[in-house]
């Protein structure tokens, strides 16, 4: 049986309450023992071919990062991106399981389409894959998908993600069934009439001549589902928050003890409508780019627990659909290979501590859709992440493993490289380079 | 300490002082009398800036002589120039003033330097879009030779043979605050 | 002073110098139009292209001429929105252009910033002739050119542009223009139509058109796109021009030597009363005359100097 010990690195398991210098004992591709450094008297040797040794010191080791929102594109939507090289950004910015959205073509409405894209992910860089299922047939928002037959092909939650459910009925509905299954209902809150814009409402897009959407468009939204909530007893995450509306209302939802919980995601923490200026259709997402008083109640709600997730929304586009008119221009920006990087950004200005961050990447949203992951613990499967918080990298579409090299973060230089991504004890990435310089 | 006039260092030389540059003006301006037979049907236009301010002292000492005032305008060649597209910068557009019809009208065109003939060729194609005068005739206050087009001074102020490098600059009163004509050497 | 710029994409990006060098090259260029042979061989050999996404007989028109004085040679690209084909990106349809060689692309599009990045994809010059809502800045020169025709100047004087300010370019292009030039300007509209923060640009705003009548040299009415009433903007046509159309009551708060400009074209009886788009103090023919010249001036001036390396 393979051995593995992740030596000398300082851990910071949030669900385990762990900070400090510890060595990881994996076999069989699950957490043997997790023993503190300087009192391991272990002696730690390559004595045979069986054992590999990763020399962490000076690294960061964590849980392996939990995405609760990609789109993989396929099927449908193949020239964007596919199974594969989604999977691949995602072990290369430190992601071992993500949540892939329903949106594909056909859309993941029923269990033959799921079963593909975990077919496909099967194949893929070892990442693990769990789809979201459509909320309703072909995303229209009229009928309600069949839930268990999502679930049983492999669904964990559902979505009409990038459709708002306009239909307060049919909200109700999902929530009220998915109780059965217990599968979360994922809501992309925005009213639709409101959120007829291209950026945020505000005097950025008053200078650019840009329509914008207002904060209320979400914040209304995000006021309905909870009402429903509370109505149905169901269990709802909100999706990609970005105001600080949507922030006060999770924030008296989880005073009331309802099953809410809500996530944002690294461009929202961290950059502002300002980014638009320039027209560059990269900083184009639905929601919007807010403004600084945003940003700054969204990291707020981080360290409080509030916003308990971050996830990327990584949203792959072609240069079809972002080398075109500013209002053409489709939404989203990818995440998955900066994520981890932009928001350890925050933790260096001294704006998160570096534990709400990874508990925010880690436990939190695996707690969300109901999978007992995310902790380093002993006999759970060994998907770990390991980071150079010391490293610094420019931001170059050909270095992207995406498809699609639709990020705002181009030519930016980030700090903190994911240096290596292990899934049940098997590095899915960083292969065979040596950790330090 | 010395002291140089109008700011002219050691390696510029005054060629044609306030009083020399009168006298060849008032030269010039029976010359296009006696030319022309008197003072009927000429206008007078300068090219700006300082070919203006030459045909203002033109007109004011053919007034002197005849008693006439010819009409006096200012001609801007600048729209016809054959550098725009080459020159670093776009040239500042100056006055264009011509005013009265010039069909059938002899027209005295009145520069400070004739160099390569170019500023003469574009003023006269400016003003042929304004009509059919029946002649253009051409003074100038120095002619520096260095022709690249067949392009003759009817009257000269004064013949200043320069190499191609060396400047030659007029200053006026109304531009410059002094009156003068220098050379300066080639500085590279 | 020289302008040093490939592109006139907006006003907000130029200093005051920059729009006094224009307007004053414009004045000079106002000469040319008034001659029997209205043409000058400035631009000979160069090639523009007005690349009109929208229809603007108006705009377009004046561009042509203006090119044409110069003695460039104009082509028009007149495309429908619908009718580009679905597949080529903004990017394609610029390097397609530019394999023509041109010297200049005039764009006039729907979409605000698609001029901004057209400029960045081709190495010719961009001029906006009106990009979305945003800006619009050969309109607000020939605003500028006519106001200061008239008065004589434009610093210290009180400009009121009234109507629908979020949808037009044409009130951001002339709240930067008259602003930086030392007037002062206050806009004024239903509150449906005084975008959020509009102040940021430098003005005032009012939902009160009286209020911001009282005392100005200026009164620039802007177009109201009467579809705006289908999205509820306003309740109906007639209760718009009651409460923010300009007729001779109104125009008395001004000043008694006020001036009435419009982008044009008019809606006669909704935003303007014809006594007073026809009044001796209605200034909207002499903008379409000013049109050409400033026009002229741009061409000269992003045109008329060899391109830096």
């Amino acid at each position: 049986m393979n051995r593995l010990v992740i030596k000398g690195g300082r851990v910071v398991d949030p669900a385990s309450n762990i900070d400090g210098v510890y060595n990881i004992y994996i076999m069989g591709g699950r957490v043997a023992s997790v023993k503190k450094a300087e009192t391991d008297t272990s002696e730690i040797v390559q004595v045979s071919p069986g054992l590999d040794i990763i020399d962490a010191e000076g690294l960061l080791v964590v849980p392996g990062l939990i995405d609760l929102h990609t789109h993989l594109r396929e099927p449908g939507y193949e020239y964007k991106e596919d199974v594969r090289t989604g999977t691949m950004a995602a072990a290369a910015g430190g992601f071992t399981t993500i949540l892939c959205m329903a949106n594909t073509n056909p859309v993941n409405d029923n269990g033959s389409v799921t079963r593909y894209i975990l077919k496909k992910a099967g194949e893929g860089s070892g990442v693990s894959v769990l789809p979201a299922g459509a909320l309703s047939m072909g995303l229209q928002g009229e009928r309600l998908t069949e839930f268990a037959e999502l679930k049983e092909a492999g669904c964990v939650a559902v979505s009409d993600d990038g459709m708002p459910v306009a239909n307060a009925g049919l909200m109700r509905r999902a929530l009220e069934y998915s109780r059965v299954f217990n599968m979360a209902v994922i809501t992309h809150a925005e009213e639709p009439v409101l959120s007829t814009g291209v950026m945020n409402e505000g005097k950025v897009a008053t200078r650019l001549g840009l329509k914008g959407t207002p904060n209320a468009a979400e914040d209304s939204m995000v006021a309905r589902d909870i009402t429903l909530c509370e109505l149905t007893g169901g269990r709802l995450h909100i999706a990609h928050v970005s105001t600080r509306g949507a922030v006060e209302l999770v924030r008296m939802a989880k005073k009331k003890g309802l099953d809410v919980t809500a996530e944002a995601t690294p461009h929202h923490l961290t950059l502002t409508d300002e980014a638009v200026a320039g027209y560059d259709t990269n900083a184009k997402m639905n929601p919007p780019l807010r403004s600084k008083e945003d940003t700054e109640a969204l990291i707020d709600g981080i360290s409080d627990g509030t916003i308990d997730s971050i996830a990327t929304d990584h949203a792959p586009h072609s240069t079809i659909e972002k080398d075109v008119e500013f209002d053409k221009a489709s939404n989203g920006v990818i995440g998955l290979e900066t994520a981890f990087s932009v928001v350890y950004g925050l933790v260096k200005a001294g704006r998160l501590t570096l534990v709400d961050a990874i508990r925010a990447m880690t436990v939190n949203p695996a707690r969300a859709i109901g999978i007992d992951r995310g902790a380093i613990r002993v006999g759970a499967s060994a998907d770990i992440a390991i980071v150079d918080l010391n490293k610094s990298r420019v931001v170059r579409a050909e270095a992207l493993r995406s498809k699609s090299k639709n990020s705002p973060w181009l030519g930016k230089t980030l700090d903190a490289v994911v240096v290596k991504t292990i899934v049940g004890g098997k590095t899915i990435y960083g292969h065979g380079e040596s950790l330090k310089k | 300490m010395l002291r140089f006039r109008g700011g002219v260092s050691p390696m510029k030389k005054i060629m044609m002082d306030d009083k020399a540059i009168e006298r060849a003006l008032a030269r010039v301006a029976h010359e296009i009398i006696e030319r022309n037979k008197g003072t009927e049907q000429l206008v007078i236009l300068g090219i700006p800036t300082r070919g203006y301010h030459l045909a203002v002292r033109l007109q004011k000492k053919i007034e002197e002589i005849e008693g006439v005032k010819p009409p006096t305008g200012a001609v801007d060649a600048t729209l016809y120039r054959d550098d725009l597209g080459i020159k670093k910068d776009q040239p500042p557009l100056k006055k264009m003033d011509i005013p009265i019809s010039i069909d059938g009208k002899t027209i005295i065109m009145v520069d400070d330097v004739l160099f390569t003939g170019r500023t003469t060729r574009a003023a006269m194609n400016a003003l042929m879009d304004f009509g059919r005068p029946l002649s253009i005739q051409l003074a100038v206050l120095v002619d520096r030779g260095h022709r690249e087009l067949p392009i003759k001074a009817d009257y000269v102020g004064k013949n200043i043979p320069t190499s191609r490098k060396e400047g030659v600059k007029v200053h006026l009163e109304e531009t410059d605050g002094v009156s003068e004509v220098v050379t300066e050497a080639a500085v590279d | 002073m020289r302008l040093k710029r490939k592109d006139l994409l907006g006003i907000e990006e130029l200093s005051a110098e920059e729009i006094t060098l224009i307007l004053t090259t414009a004045e000079s260029f106002r000469e040319v139009s008034e001659r029997e042979i209205k043409k000058v061989p400035t631009l000979r050999g160069r090639t523009v292209i007005n690349l009109f996404y929208e229809p603007s007989t108006r705009t377009r028109t004046s561009f042509e001429i203006a090119a044409k004085r110069m003695s460039a040679d104009a082509v028009n690209i007149s495309v429908s929105a619908s009718s580009v084909v679905k597949g080529e990106t903004l990017k394609d349809t610029a390097r397609n252009l530019e394999a023509m060689r041109p010297d200049c692309i005039v764009i006039r599009h729907a979409s605000a910033g698609t001029p901004h990045m057209l400029a960045g994809y081709v190495g010719c010059s961009v001029i906006n002739a009106g990009d979305g809502a945003h800006e619009h800045p050969s309109q607000a020169l020939l605003d500028m050119l006519t106001v200061k025709e008239k008065k004589g100047r434009i610093e210290g004087l009180k400009v009121a542009i009234i109507g629908d300010i979020t949808h037009s370019r044409v009130a951001r292009s002339n709240i930067y223009g008259f602003t930086r030039l030392g007037a002062s300007v206050t806009v004024a509209g239903p509150p449906t139509m005084l975008p959020p923060g509009i102040e940021a640009l430098g003005c005032k705003a009012t939902t009160n058109m009286e209020a911001a009548l009282k005392d100005t040299d200026v009164v620039m009415m802007l177009r109201i796109q009467l579809e705006r009433q289908k999205e509820s903007f306003f309740p109906t046509i007639r209760e718009y021009s009651r409460l923010y159309g300009l007729n001779e009551e109104k125009l008395r708060k001004a000043k008694p030597d006020a001036v009435i400009l419009h982008p044009g074209p008019i809606n006669r009886g909704v935003e303007i009363s014809s006594e007073v788009a026809d009044g001796p103090y209605s200034l909207i023919l002499d903008q379409v005359t000013n049109g050409v010249a400033v026009r002229m001036a741009v061409f000269y001036l992003l045109l008329g100097a060899a391109r830096e390396e």
